[in-house]
């Protein structure tokens, strides 16, 4: 494998700070280095103050989320040198408070998010040919949304909104409405129908162009606003 | 206590400047700040506008002294760009209701390209218009 330096322009804040820098280090990375890789190898081996956080390294626990050259991505799989950038710059998401370097609190985002009563799981879609096990009603999958926040940090609307819901909560409503699974809709859809909701979306679609796990947050504000819609005018029940 | 300590963490939030922060952002995201911007310039536009109306009131003399400066080509250049404004924000504005409403919310790309061909179609005739007829 060939190795190659690349230049890594890292957003510094502690708190106290009266404002955040950006600190540069060099890390020699291969074809298989991601950005993750490259920030621990630096906490590691240039600065252990560097804080960053992580766990699956597989792009499922959604804790990694952070900007690469200005997009939001989950860290653990951008690969450094596909960025193709001499020098690769790495900042918090936005939009949310700001513990320590990479690291915001996501407490505000799960708090909403959590209102929308999703259940971790759904019954499967795919393989639908594939034999279940016996005493397995049907095949599971977790719910796709990992709680990253990167929709959230993306949206040019929580930007100037702080009440604004967000798209991953309300994405995650319309799962609710879409497969009940004994969800109470009426109050969700309740929550949701208002100036802060989903009108409050103006259809940029950034959202659905950085949720790195196929949700496409705002296509499903698009699909509450029709069911709402509905609603309205008496189309739909339940 | 929560609360206390969260009160200490700042959030970066841009405020309005997000909604122009377009750098690395998709097509959709750069649709709304240039709907954005062109929508206040139709507001300014509309004021300037109706300011120059008033002018009426002021009696034939300065009505035809301004009638003689619009039709100077800085004026006519003007008048180009606000074609390409309302072009812009009208047709866009177009697909945002439609998308907005859940109609094409997946095709909005090509949406979007389809009636920018139209507005470019129309800008040529508009422009042709105002500078040489
Ligand atoms: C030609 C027909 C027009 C259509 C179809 C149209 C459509 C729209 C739509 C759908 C929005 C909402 C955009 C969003 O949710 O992000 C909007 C916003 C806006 N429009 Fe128009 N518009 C038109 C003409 C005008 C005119 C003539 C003016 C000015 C006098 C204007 C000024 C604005 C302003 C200030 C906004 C708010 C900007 C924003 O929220 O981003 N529009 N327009
Ligand atoms: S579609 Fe709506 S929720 Fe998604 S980024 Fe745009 S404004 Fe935000
Ligand atoms: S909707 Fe997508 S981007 Fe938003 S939190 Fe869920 S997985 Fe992350
Ligand atoms: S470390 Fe789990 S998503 Fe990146």
């Amino acid at each position: 494998m060939s190795e190659q330096k690349v230049t890594f322009r890292v957003f510094r804040y502690k708190q106290g700070d009266t404002a955040p820098h950006y600190d540069t280090f060099t890390v020699t990375v291969n074809e298989r280095t991601t950005v993750l890789e490259a920030l621990q190898a630096i906490r590691r081996d240039q600065d252990g103050t560097l804080v960053i956080r992580h766990s699956c390294h597989h792009a499922s626990c959604g804790t990694c989320g952070m900007r690469v050259n200005g997009k939001e991505v989950l860290a653990c799989v951008t690969n450094v040198l596909e960025l193709g950038t001499p020098t690769v710059t790495v900042e918090p998401l936005q939009n949310a408070p700001l513990i320590s370097d990479l690291v915001v609190d996501m407490g505000p985002f799960y708090e909403t998010f959590s209102q929308a009563h999703l259940p971790f799981v759904r019954r499967s879609e795919y393989l639908p040919d594939a034999e279940v096990a016996e005493g397995v009603p049907f095949h599971m999958r977790f719910e796709s949304c990992i709680e990253c926040g990167l929709c959230v940090s993306a949206c040019p609307v929580v930007a100037s909104d702080a009440e604004y819901l967000g798209p991953a909560a309300l994405a995650a409503v319309w799962r609710v409405v879409q497969e009940p699974r004994g969800t109470e809709v009426p109050p969700l859809l309740d929550w949701v129908n208002s100036e802060h909701g989903c009108w409050r979306c103006h259809v940029a679609l950034e959202c659905s162009e950085v949720c790195p796990s196929n949700v496409d947050p705002g296509g499903n504000i698009m699909a509450l606003r029709q069911e709402l819609v509905r609603r309205a005018l008496g189309l739909s029940h339940g | 206590m929560l609360q206390e300590t969260r009160a200490l963490h700042p959030v970066r939030r841009r405020g309005w400047k997000g909604w122009f922060a377009v750098r690395k952002r998709h097509l959709g995201y750069v649709a709304f700040a240039l709907n954005r911007l062109t929508g206040l310039g139709l507001v300014l536009y509309l004021i300037i506008h109706l300011v120059v109306l008033s002018m009426l009131a002021r009696g034939p003399e300065t009505w035809d002294a301004f009638i003689e400066l619009a039709k100077s080509p800085a004026f006519l250049l003007l008048d180009v760009i606000l074609l390409a404004g309302i072009l812009f924000h009208g047709l866009n504005g177009l697909r945002v209701i439609l998308v907005g409403l859940g109609i094409g919310v997946h095709r909005h790309k090509e949406l979007f390209w389809g009636l920018m061909l139209l507005a470019a179609i129309l800008f040529i005739f508009g422009a042709w218009g105002f500078l040489v007829v």
